[in-house]
């Protein structure tokens, strides 16, 4: 069978179905990354004390991201583009450079919540509170080393387990703030992912389509990137959101 | 969008100038937040910078500069949702009553 308009584009539209689906697709994207920062900003005219991101987060590390997927939106438009102009070769090396970069963000992106992992907070019951890591860790006792203040490192600390009121690391429990600081950016990890799932498949096995059906599979390429294109608009306001208010 | 191997040529240049842009725009915004402006100003200048990096990314790569009426229509209903969405926690905010308590 057939499957109508997915080269030339439908009268009543002006459009190829699959843009038209893509577009509806990435409303319905607006509305849910729209809820998150809804909640977001619920969260924070709400609480009484707000940190600011930069204080608990990697600023470098973040910043290099946002040029590792600004760069790979444009790889991604040059193999759209390329397509368009009939060079395959080239169409594949800026394919796959998307690829990459979309790789790059993701181990980036680890680093970065493992670094949160390792990372802990304890509040002593005389409401005392010590931010560092785990030097040793006993049945009676933990030995912290607090974080570098003023670039001084501060001696390790030495605590009784019965001085210590709360102790947990900087995963989504710690805070509200890191509550939706991992909520937000998880959810963008896994559009990443689906987005480098799609892509790896055009780039490789889906790329067959060219020699058969080549109008087709280059908007199949321009829909690929309309959606890659939307995970680097929603990380442009995250980072400013979370790393840097 | 309809367009011959000619006209794509000369998008390229444009999809070069818009990468420069957005990574002098990246620049810009990490140094702004430098400068520990008061929160509300650092949000209007960080949110008008994103605002203006999404025009750019929108308005070239995604092609929305020439694009058909069904999906401005689609995008125009989707903005006002989204300014819904937006409205209900920062009318919250400024909810006299709410610092009474």
């Amino acid at each position: 069978m057939q499957i109508p308009y997915n080269e030339t584009a439908r009268p009543d539209t002006g459009l190829f179905n699959a843009k038209l689906g893509l577009w509806l697709f990435l409303a319905s994207e607006v509305m849910l990354f729209g809820a998150l920062f809804s909640t977001y900003v619920l969260l924070r005219v709400g609480a009484p004390v707000w940190p600011h991101g930069y204080t608990i987060l990697n600023v470098p590390l973040a910043t290099l991201n946002t040029v590792v997927l600004i760069s790979s939106s444009v790889t991604m438009v040059m193999s759209w583009a390329s397509l368009m102009m009939k060079n395959f070769g080239k169409f594949r090396l800026y394919l796959g450079l998307t690829i990459l970069m979309g790789m790059a963000f993701l181990v980036v992106k680890t680093f970065e919540y493992k670094a949160k992992f390792v990372h802990y907070g304890v509040t002593l019951h005389d409401g005392t509170e010590i931010v560092g890591h785990i030097e040793e860790e006993a049945e009676d006792h933990v030995v912290m080393l607090p974080d570098m203040k003023d670039g001084v490192q501060p001696s390790p600390v030495h605590i009784e387990r019965a001085q210590i009121k709360r102790l947990t690391n900087f995963g989504p429990w710690y805070s509200t703030f890191l509550a939706i600081y991992f909520t937000l950016t998880g959810l963008h990890v896994l559009h990443v992912i689906g987005g480098l799932v799609v892509n790896i498949y055009l780039w490789g096995p889906g790329a067959k389509m060219w020699k058969t059906e080549p109008t087709r599979f280059t908007n199949r390429i321009e829909v690929a990137g309309l959606y890659w294109h939307f995970v680097d608009l929603v990380w442009i306001f995250l980072f400013p959101v979370l790393y840097l208010l | 969008m309809e367009m011959h191997a000619e006209e794509v040529k000369k998008h390229v240049k444009v999809y070069i100038t818009v990468f420069v842009a957005l990574l002098f725009l990246t620049i810009v915004t990490v140094a702004v937040s430098y400068l520990h402006l008061s929160v509300g100003v650092a949000i209007a200048v960080a949110l008008l910078i994103a605002s203006i990096k999404a025009t750019l990314v929108g308005g070239y790569f995604m092609h929305l500069i020439s694009e058909k009426k069904l999906i401005y229509a689609t995008l125009i209903l989707t903005v006002v949702f989204f300014i819904v969405l937006m409205v209900i926690p920062v009318s919250h905010a400024l909810d006299p009553i709410r610092y009474n308590h």
